[in-house]
């Protein structure tokens, strides 16, 4: 318990996704969340440190856990926080992003945290406003602070994140929780393999984020330290790819008796939420060896680095 | 580069402290010791020893960091160089002892004490510093001082204690810088 972060200037303004971050960003991001992580468990679970800072959370996209982990996170550094959500802002009315931008851009917020159907779009308000950005997931282009908190998780149970044997199953395409996770666990070295229908798996997945593509589980999971299992997103017409949900939970959903070709000690993830009986069986997502719910509480500290290390940033570029 | 204590000097030193800690808190009976990161936490393990000894069972020692609570916190670039504070014991209705190895603003015991305040309720708060060099930007005492020291305002003050060869044995130097 004596992990001290390098002292080190941290050298990104924004987080739009893991791209030009590098081993050394990323443990230091994760050596300051061990700090925030002890910070959960006292009595006042607060710090005064963002104090005076306003954190704006724009989500153009229904979330609970990463919301409300991103606000509990800005809340116990003391920052003020903002929510907008699209139901009930004028963007309903048909006020343009650049607009919204312009907007909330006078109110001079210290930190913008973005969510949006749209990829890219963090990057577009990144470049409109002042505010250092966070991207809380755009389209099915990047997810880094879920990456971040897996990463975290993971470190915290396996001990390390170098050189471990990774499989992500299901729902590649619609997936920047996987593109952002393969980008993270290759900086380290993981060997990653992503399995799911034909379908579900981009063309070119494997030489454009250097993992294997597997179609069948079994090759995937064996052997593996970490199993990571990704929703189905109905929303995102997953369904429409797949002849029906029990074929896909036939073939590619995760049980107990396929986790037993990983290695003993292999950790469960999932990202959530869950289809219970799809992706994952109860069993296994109950089970000893899942982690979902430490990645739950690895959200709140990881995010809290997040917000520190960048909110500093940039007092004299700016 | 002046010497400022040798090691013998500081351990005599830190023993005297260790001693009138013990008077002060009525046998320190619910006294528990508080290091601040980093230069606090040797200095403290050396005083646990030295009061454990006087009353005959060993103290409660944690360590805080106080990075957090900076009151430049928000201007300063991040160097985050934050280790995770660890108090492994129940702080209400104690006596705490925050200790650090050298005082000057005052700054960084405010910190510690809005820290420490956020595990509980202490019955009290002390303070001891090994070296106290004046210079004082808030109204902050120690409660018990090893030694005042009259140095240069902008000289670095080192202390470094053998923790290998002698856990006890400990190194004050003097740099002035720029």
């Amino acid at each position: 318990m004596s992990t001290v972060a390098p002292e080190r200037a941290f050298p990104h303004r924004h987080l739009l996704s893991l791209d030009g971050y590098s081993r050394e960003d990323v443990t230091q991001i994760l050596d300051t969340a061990e700090a925030f992580f002890e910070v959960s468990r006292r009595a006042v679970r607060k710090v005064p440190t963002l104090r005076g800072k306003t954190v704006l959370h724009l989500f153009y996209e229904d979330s609970t856990r990463t919301r409300t982990s991103f606000e509990l996170a800005a809340k116990r550094l003391s920052a003020d926080t903002l929510n907008l959500s699209v139901k009930t802002s004028s963007v309903k009315k048909g006020e343009s992003l650049n607009d919204t931008c312009r907007t909330l851009g006078a109110m001079h917020p210290d930190i913008v945290v973005i969510r949006h159907g749209a990829s890219g779009a963090p990057h577009y308000v990144a470049e409109k406003m002042d505010a250092r950005v966070v991207n809380a997931g755009d389209g099915m282009h990047a997810h880094p602070t879920q990456a971040l908190l897996d990463a975290f998780t993971i470190r915290r149970k396996k001990g390390t994140l170098e050189g471990l044997k990774v499989a992500i199953l299901g729902d590649i395409a619609h997936s920047r929780v996987a593109r952002s996770g393969c980008r993270l666990l290759r900086l380290f070295g993981c060997d990653v393999t992503v399995v799911g229908p034909r379908t579900l798996v981009p063309k070119h997945f494997a030489e454009a984020f250097d993992v294997k593509v597997e179609d069948r589980l079994e090759p995937a999971l064996e052997g593996a330290d970490v199993v990571m299992a990704l929703r189905i997103q109905r929303e995102r017409l997953a369904e429409a790819l797949l002849p029906s949900l029990r074929e896909y939970s036939r073939i590619f959903g995760l049980d107990g008796k396929r986790l037993k070709l990983a290695k003993e000690d292999a950790i469960v993830m999932h990202p959530g939420p869950m289809n219970r009986g799809v992706e994952i069986q109860p069993d296994v997502a109950d089970g000893a060896q899942s982690v979902i719910l430490d990645q739950v509480e690895a959200g709140v500290a990881t995010r809290m680095a997040v917000l520190y290390v960048l909110h500093g940033q940039g007092s004299e570029a700016s | 580069m002046r010497e400022l204590m040798d090691a013998e000097a500081a351990m005599r030193t830190l023993k005297r402290v260790a001693t009138e800690v013990v008077e002060a808190t009525d046998g320190g009976e619910t006294l528990a010791i508080v290091g601040i990161r980093r230069g606090g936490v040797d200095v403290a393990a050396v005083l646990a020893n030295q009061v454990g000894a006087e009353r005959g069972e060993p103290v409660p020692t944690g360590a805080i960091d106080i990075a957090l609570y900076r009151d430049d916190a928000a201007t300063a670039l991040p160097d985050p160089k934050i280790g995770p504070s660890s108090i492994p014991f129940d702080v209400d209705g104690r006596d705490v002892l925050i200790v650090d190895d050298v005082l000057q603003t005052g700054r960084t015991i405010r910190a510690a004490i809005e820290c420490l305040l956020d595990y509980g309720r202490p019955r009290r708060i002390w303070l001891a510093v090994l070296l106290d060099r004046g210079g004082r930007e808030l109204p902050i005492a120690a409660d018990f001082v090893g030694k005042k020291v009259d140095v240069p305002k902008k000289a670095r003050i080192d202390v470094r204690l053998a923790t290998d060869e002698s856990p006890l044995g400990a190194f004050v130097e003097e740099k002035v810088s720029g």
